[in-house]
C-alpha cells in the first residue's frame, strides 16, 4: 500500500441515495484514529473509475440510476479487476452490490447484466424488503453481529463458488436467509444505515485487508450504546439475537 | 348520483368533523372528508364545480407557499378558501371545500403523491409546481414515479396554466405539455436529478441551467426569476422583504409572487408587501419561551433538501441547535438519509443530539466533527443548549409533537 489510504466514493451523484456516502466518512475517520493518512476521492459519474484506489465504496441508487452507473462500471471492469488483484478491497451496498453479479433485475422485471465480478444474479421479488436487519457473519470472518437497514425489491442468489456475508437472523437480506456476498475483500451487502456507522469493525475489516496492518483496537463508547439499541431494537421479537451472540463468542 | 346523497354526505360529515374537534382528536376537515366522500365518491367533483380551483404541490414548502397565495388574494380583497395543513389528500381538500362558503378562490395545498386524486375530479384552472426531491424513501417510492404521474395530468389537459420552477428537472418534464409560466427559483439540491427525465441518460449544469447530454432536454427560458434576495420580472428588480427566515422562504415567496402577477394581474410589488407581514406559518417558523427564559425556534425539516437548507440558515447564528428526530412512516424509517445532509455546517456550535433516534444523531454529528451531548427529550435538549437563544430543527412527527407540547 502506498502512504496514504485511497478510498475512492464510486458515483455518489447516482449511487448514493442511502447517505452512502457516510462509508467513506467511518473510513476516513477510523484510519486517520490509527494514524493512517487517508484521502476520499469522488468518483462522479462523468468521470472515469481510477485505478489502485485501495477501497471502493458503491452505494444503493434508484432504477435510471442504477442503469446508468451500469454503464460506467462496465467499462472499468478490467480496472476493477486488476485492483482487486493487487489487493483493493470493495464495499457495495443495494444498488451497488447487485451490479457486481450477473445479471439484476430492471425496474419492469427484465434482466440487465452486471459486471459479473461475483457469481450471483438478482431478480425482481414479489415485494418490497423495508426494515432493521441483523446478520450473523460467518466465523471466521471475526465480525460480530451487523446491524443495518434494508430497502430492496430484489432477491439475489449466489453461485455455488460464493459465500454470503451472513446468516439474516432478522429482516430478509438477500432474501434467501442469508445476506450479501464475501469474497476476500469483496463485501456486498443490503444493509445501509450507512452500514460502516453502525458497524466500525466492518470498516476495520476493510482497512486492515487492504493495507495488511493488524488495527488496534478503537472503542466508541457512542457507537457501541448506538449498536446495542438498534440490536435491541431489531430482536424486540425473539431470543435469536442473544443464541447468535452466545455463538459469536465461542469462536 | 342525487343532489340528496351529496347534501347527505356534507352533513354527516361536518357533524363527524365536528365531533373530532370538540373531542380533541385534530382540526376535524381530514376525518370529515373522509366521511363525506365515503358516503358520496362524486362529491369531489360537484364541489370543484363551485370555486376557482388552484393546487399547489412539492416536496418541499408547499404549505408555506399555499399560505402566502392565499394571504395575497385576501389582500387583494379575493375571496379565498384553503385547506388546513396536513390535510392536503383527497379527504382534507374535500372537507376544506365542503365547509360553508361563498363562491371564491380555493388555494389548496395537494401532496404530490395525492395530485391525480385531486386534479381529474376537481380540474383545477391553475397548477403551482415548487420542487421535486426525495421525501421518506420508504413511504414514497421513487420521484421517478411521482414525476410520471404528474407528467400524465399536463398531457391530459396542455391548455390547463401551470406555473413551475425551471430549476428544477424534474418540475420541467412534469411541466413542459402544458401552458407554462416559469419562474426559475436556483435548485440547491441536484442529488435526484443527475439523470434526464426524459432518457435517463446523465444531466449536465452550467451557467445556463442543465441540459441532457443525449436528448433534447434542458432548462427553459425562465419568465420571472429569483435572484438572491430579489424578485426579478423583466426590468423590474423587487425586493422580497419577508418576516419567515431562510433561502428556502424567498424561493417560496418568489413562487406566490409569480402565481399573483402571470395568473392574477396582481402586481409582484402588491403580492410581495401582502407577504411581508407572515410570520408563522402553521408553527412552523414559531418561536417560544423556555422555562430558562430564553427564546426557542422550532423549525421543522422533512428531507435531505429541507435539512440542507435549515442549516445553512443556522450558520453564522448565535444560537444552541437541537436536532431532534425520530423514524417514524412520516420521518421515514431508515435515519441513513442524516448522512446526505451537511450537519458540518454546525461545527462550533452548542449542538444537542435530541429525538427517539437521538444516539443515530449523535453517531452522524461525531462523523461530522461536530462535538455534541444527547437528551432525547427535546424541551431538555433545548434546556441544555447554549447559546442566546435556540434553534430546535426536528424531523416531522418530532415537529408535530413539540408543537402541541407548546401550545
Ligand atoms: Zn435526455
Amino acid at each position: 500500500m502506498e502512504s496514504t489510504l485511497r478510498i475512492a466514493l464510486i458515483y455518489p451523484d447516482l449511487l448514493g441515495t442511502y447517505g452512502d456516502r457516510g462509508n467513506a466518512l467511518v473510513l476516513a475517520h477510523r484510519a486517520r484514529a490509527r494514524g493512517i493518512t487517508a484521502e476520499v476521492i469522488e468518483v462522479d459519474a462523468r468521470s472515469s473509475i481510477p485505478e489502485s484506489c485501495d477501497i471502493y465504496l458503491l452505494g444503493g441508487g434508484e432504477d435510471a440510476a442504477q442503469v446508468a452507473a451500469a454503464e460506467g462500471l462496465m467499462l472499468a471492469k478490467a480496472t476493477i479487476e486488476r485492483s482487486i488483484e493487487a489487493g483493493s478491497a470493495i464495499f457495495a451496498v443495494c444498488a451497488g452490490f447487485q451490479l457486481l453479479g450477473n445479471s439484476y433485475a430492471a425496474a419492469d422485471g427484465s434482466e440487465l447484466q452486471g459486471i459479473a465480478l461475483l457469481d450471483m444474479v438478482t431478480t425482481a421479488g414479489s415485494d418490497r424488503i423495508i426494515g432493521e436487519v441483523v446478520i450473523e457473519p460467518a466465523q471466521a470472518s471475526g465480525l460480530p453481529l451487523l446491524t443495518g437497514f434494508e430497502n430492496h425489491g430484489g432477491r439475489t442468489l449466489l453461485g455455488p463458488g460464493e459465500a454470503p456475508l451472513g446468516r439474516v437472523i432478522a429482516g430478509r437480506g438477500n432474501g434467501n436467509g442469508v445476506d450479501g456476498v464475501l469474497r476476500d475483500g469483496v463485501i456486498g451487502t443490503y444493509l445501509h444505515g450507512p452500514a460502516l456507522a453502525r458497524n466500525p469493525a466492518l470498516a476495520d475489516y476493510l482497512i486492515s485487508y487492504t493495507t495488511r496492518i493488524s488495527l488496534e483496537p478503537l472503542t466508541d463508547d457512542l457507537v457501541e450504546q448506538y449498536r446495542a439499541e438498534r440490536l435491541a431494537y431489531a430482536s424486540l421479537t425473539g431470543a435469536n439475537l442473544k443464541r447468535a451472540t452466545r455463538r459469536l463468542h465461542r469462536g | 348520483m342525487s343532489r340528496a346523497r351529496s347534501q347527505a354526505a356534507i352533513t354527516v360529515g361536518r357533524l363527524a368533523g365536528w365531533a373530532s374537534r370538540i373531542t380533541g382528536r385534530g382540526a376535524g376537515t381530514q376525518v370529515g372528508g373522509r366521511i363525506m366522500l365515503a358516503i358520496d365518491p362524486g362529491l369531489l367533483t360537484k364541489l370543484g364545480s363551485q370555486d376557482r380551483v388552484i393546487c399547489v404541490s412539492a416536496t418541499n414548502g408547499k404549505t408555506t407557499t399555499t399560505r402566502l397565495i392565499a394571504d395575497i388574494l385576501r389582500a387583494a380583497e379575493i375571496d379565498v378558501v384553503t385547506n388546513h395543513t396536513g390535510a392536503n389528500m383527497a379527504s382534507g381538500v374535500t372537507g376544506a371545500l365542503a365547509a360553508p362558503h361563498k363562491p371564491s378562490v380555493a388555494v389548496l395545498e395537494v401532496d404530490e403523491r395525492w395530485l391525480t386524486h385531486v386534479v381529474d375530479p376537481l380540474s383545477p384552472e391553475l397548477l403551482v409546481f415548487g420542487n421535486l426531491s426525495r421525501d421518506q424513501l420508504d413511504r414514497s417510492g421513487e420521484v421517478n414515479a411521482i414525476v410520471k404521474r404528474w407528467r400524465t395530468i399536463t398531457e391530459a389537459d396542455p391548455t390547463r396554466h401551470v406555473i413551475a420552477n425551471s430549476s428544477d428537472p424534474h418540475v420541467v418534464y412534469a411541466s413542459l405539455p402544458a401552458r407554462v409560466t416559469w419562474v426559475a427559483l436556483g435548485i440547491p439540491w441536484i442529488h435526484d436529478a443527475t439523470t434526464c427525465p426524459q432518457c435517463s441518460e446523465l444531466l449536465t449544469w452550467s451557467d445556463e441551467g442543465f441540459k441532457c447530454s443525449a436528448c433534447t432536454f434542458c432548462e427553459p427560458k425562465a419568465d420571472y426569476r429569483l435572484d438572491g434576495e430579489y424578485f426579478i420580472a423583466g426590468e423590474r428588480r423587487i425586493h422580497l422583504d419577508l418576516s419567515i427566515p431562510g433561502t428556502w422562504n424567498l424561493m417560496n415567496a418568489a413562487l406566490a409572487a409569480t402565481v399573483a402577477e402571470a395568473h392574477f394581474e396582481i402586481p409582484a410589488e402588491v403580492a410581495i408587501k401582502a407577504m411581508s407581514t407572515v410570520e408563522v406559518v402553521s408553527g412552523r417558523f414559531s418561536k417560544h419561551r423556555l422555562d430558562d427564559g430564553r427564546e426557542a425556534r422550532v423549525i421543522l425539516a422533512k428531507n435531505p433538501a429541507g435539512w440542507t437548507e435549515v442549516l445553512n440558515w443556522l450558520n453564522g447564528r448565535d444560537a444552541g441547535v437541537v436536532v431532534a428526530v425520530n423514524a417514524h412512516i412520516a420521518d421515514g424509517r431508515d435515519t441513513s438519509w442524516l448522512y446526505d445532509v451537511n450537519f458540518e455546517a454546525l461545527q462550533g456550535l452548542s449542538v444537542v443530539a435530541s429525538g427517539e433516534r437521538a444516539l443515530d444523531v449523535a453517531v452522524r454529528l461525531r462523523y461530522a466533527g461536530v462535538e455534541c451531548i444527547v437528551e432525547t427529550d427535546p424541551l431538555k435538549a433545548a434546556l441544555a443548549a447554549g447559546g442566546k437563544e435556540v434553534d430546535i430543527i426536528a424531523s416531522y412527527t418530532q415537529f408535530t409533537h413539540l408543537t402541541k407540547r407548546f401550545w
